[in-house]
């Protein structure tokens, strides 16, 4: 199971990687979408959307079951992967590239901080 | 499909998937018209039918012989074992068809006077007797059309009652993480939000995660008795007394009454609203073929604001419907899903209240005896007995998962359990055997999953593959899922 040194994850399995300029992409971790299966279908905030820390920003269904989406900072959503809406498959082949969910402008840039390190997410789920 | 030996027969099976349009011949007809006697008329162009809707051209022959071999491919309870937890696949005895064709029954017409209708009140007032006395609670409305139409009427109910007496700021609506995921959907479209709620490793209700909740915006919790997890929740009658202390109020999900009929009472438990799935487990038809019911019954408190209508006995003896003074409204135009009713009543009059017992009774125990028998191929997340229904999880075997289990089930004509629910198991599978099966059908359905297990230890990959026997192949999933086809389309020229 990958576990990129490059981000931070929650409890929930999402990700959130720090960009250069102050964004943070979220998405779900390679653990989450091989629990869920094969994705079909994504539902997730518009950009100008705020999302919270903890609470709920869409949901993800698989063959197996919709599951919540958790966002792992606060702040206003910026952009959306529109690639995963049109092909959800995106989640299960390259969840922490090409399957990122949005893009946040965080309140609080050290929120990150509260966020697993990767050896921590990495025993999480061992 | 792969390719099949080229035998006569196989020709004929393979014919047997050809669609109607795929038949068509261009001149074909099924029926001979008589020559118009009387002058054609103009026809308004948007009323003709568009050019470019095919329509298929076949012989009467045709349609019946299509017809009658997909009607052939039907899976039902009538044909064959149908363990799907949860849903209480049970029997459905003959004789309540033949009560509800009763022209005295099947004949009566909603809008006729109530003088002429005094049967089919009274049997829709009796009904609603015995379903008080089932849930032990007082009052009882048989609107609802359906299981997810009563939850909600029963949740819109619960909130109209709250409104009534002040309490329209209490919105936190508490579901276990084990609900029927109606419960949710029910409670949010009533305007309530939804607290998630975990269970204990003993698979119980968390009285500490209810106990953080049980504030003054508490409006209640919904709650299934049995669990989904097919376990008799030991705390339920504390996780009542902690929400009306509150002032919440206790909505129950009725859809496991199997395992309690004449045994044990939801309103005894303090349950405030309970609805019940008729079609469940009162043996009235199932699913597609419906229609459903799904009555509700409520406390004494909460009888004003039931839908309705309601049909009540009058001093002089007769019957008659009414609203309750402050119905939520209808679910429907009329006495709700009433052949559904009477089916339900015949079930009910045919077992009497020895029969409830056994019913509940031989559930539990062929719930049970699977668990006894199938516990040395999977885990068994929560290792107490059961109820009405058993969750395993099929972890035991790589390869055996749920969802190949089920699918090998199906080449040896039994339904396949419920898969991947409650989602608290993983790899789930949820086992409803009903008290309608023999000791013999439940015997050949463990020696199948024993030899199921066989195969994939001989051979990881086997399982993958299946199933091999049906008229359909292992379907692919998720592109169904992703990229849905949901109509014929002529092939390419």
């Amino acid at each position: 199971m990958s576990v990129p040194e490059d981000r931070r994850y929650s409890k929930e399995h999402e990700w959130a990687l720090a960009e250069r300029d102050g964004l943070v992409l979220v998405g779900i971790t390679d653990f989450a979408q091989h629990e869920l299966g094969d994705v079909v279908y994504v539902e997730l905030p518009k950009p100008g959307d705020r999302v919270t820390q903890n609470a709920q920003m869409g949901e993800v269904e698989s063959v197996k079951a919709v599951s919540e989406l958790f966002s792992p900072v606060s702040g206003e959503v910026t952009a959306v992967n529109d690639d995963v809406k049109n092909a959800p498959e995106l989640l299960n082949e390259s969840p922490h590239e090409k399957g990122w969910l949005i893009r946040v402008k965080p309140d609080d840039p050290a929120e990150l901080d509260s966020l697993l390190d990767a050896p921590a997410y990495a025993a999480l789920i061992e | 499909m792969t390719s099949m030996p080229d035998t006569p027969f196989r020709e004929e099976a393979h014919d047997r998937r050809r669609l109607l349009m795929e038949r068509s011949r261009p001149g074909r007809t099924g029926v001979t018209l008589p020559a118009s006697d009387v002058p054609p008329q103009l026809m308004p162009e948007q009323a003709m039918l568009r050019d470019d809707l095919q329509l298929p051209e076949v012989t009467e022959g045709e349609v019946v012989r299509y017809f009658t071999h997909l009607s052939q491919l039907n899976f039902s309870i009538d044909t064959n074992f149908y363990p799907l937890g949860s849903c209480t696949m049970k029997y459905n005895p003959k004789l309540n068809e033949a009560v509800a064709a009763t022209p005295g029954f099947a004949l009566a017409h909603p809008a006729q006077p109530e003088a002429q209708v005094q049967g089919c009140l009274e049997a829709i007032f009796t009904l609603q007797t015995y379903l008080q006395e089932v849930s032990g609670l007082p009052s009882a409305s048989l609107a609802p059309l359906a299981g997810a139409q009563g939850e909600l009427a029963g949740i819109l109910t619960l909130r109209a009652a709250l409104d009534a007496r002040g309490d329209g700021h209490r919105r936190k609506m508490l579901i276990p993480d084990t609900a029927h995921g109606t419960n949710p959907a029910s409670a949010a479209m009533a305007g309530f939000q939804v607290i998630s709620i975990p269970s204990t490793s003993g698979g119980d209700i968390d009285l500490d995660a209810v106990r953080a909740e049980a504030g003054d915006d508490l409006a209640g919790v919904m709650f299934t008795q049995p669990t989904t997890l097919g376990l008799f929740d030991r705390n339920a009658i504390e996780m009542c007394r902690v929400v009306h202390e509150a002032g919440g109020l206790v909505y129950g999900d009725g859809a496991n009454m199997n395992a309690l009929l004449g045994r044990a009472k939801l309103g005894h438990f303090g349950f405030d609203v309970v609805h019940m799935n008729l079609h469940k487990t009162f043996s009235t038809p199932h699913g597609g073929g419906g229609p459903g019911a799904g009555p509700i019954c409520v406390t004494e408190v909460l009888a004003p604001f039931l839908p309705g209508p309601i049909v009540v006995r009058r001093d002089d003896g007769s019957y008659g419907s009414e609203m309750p003074a402050q119905s939520i409204g209808r679910c429907g135009a009329s006495q709700g899903n009433f052949g559904v009713l009477i089916r339900a009543l015949t079930y009910i009059s045919l077992l009497g209240g020895e029969g409830m017992l056994n019913i509940s009774g031989n559930a539990v125990l062929n719930a049970n005896y699977l668990l006894a028998k199938l516990r040395s191929l999977f885990e068994l997340p929560y290792d107490r007995s059961v109820m009405h229904e058993v969750v395993f999880a099929a972890r035991k075997r790589a390869g055996a998962t749920a969802l190949n289990v089920s699918k090998r089930l199906l080449d040896h004509g039994f339904h396949a359990p419920t898969m991947y629910f409650p989602l608290v198991v993983p790899e789930a599978l949820m086992i409803e055997p009903t008290e309608t099966e023999s000791k013999e059908t439940l015997d050949a359905f463990i020696e199948t999953l024993e030899r199921i297990d066989a195969e994939a230890a001989a051979d990881e990959e086997f399982l993958r593959g299946a199933p091999y026997e049906t008229p359909i192949s292992r379907l692919d999933e998720a592109r169904a899922a992703r990229r849905p086809e949901l109509r014929w389309r002529p092939a390419e020229e």
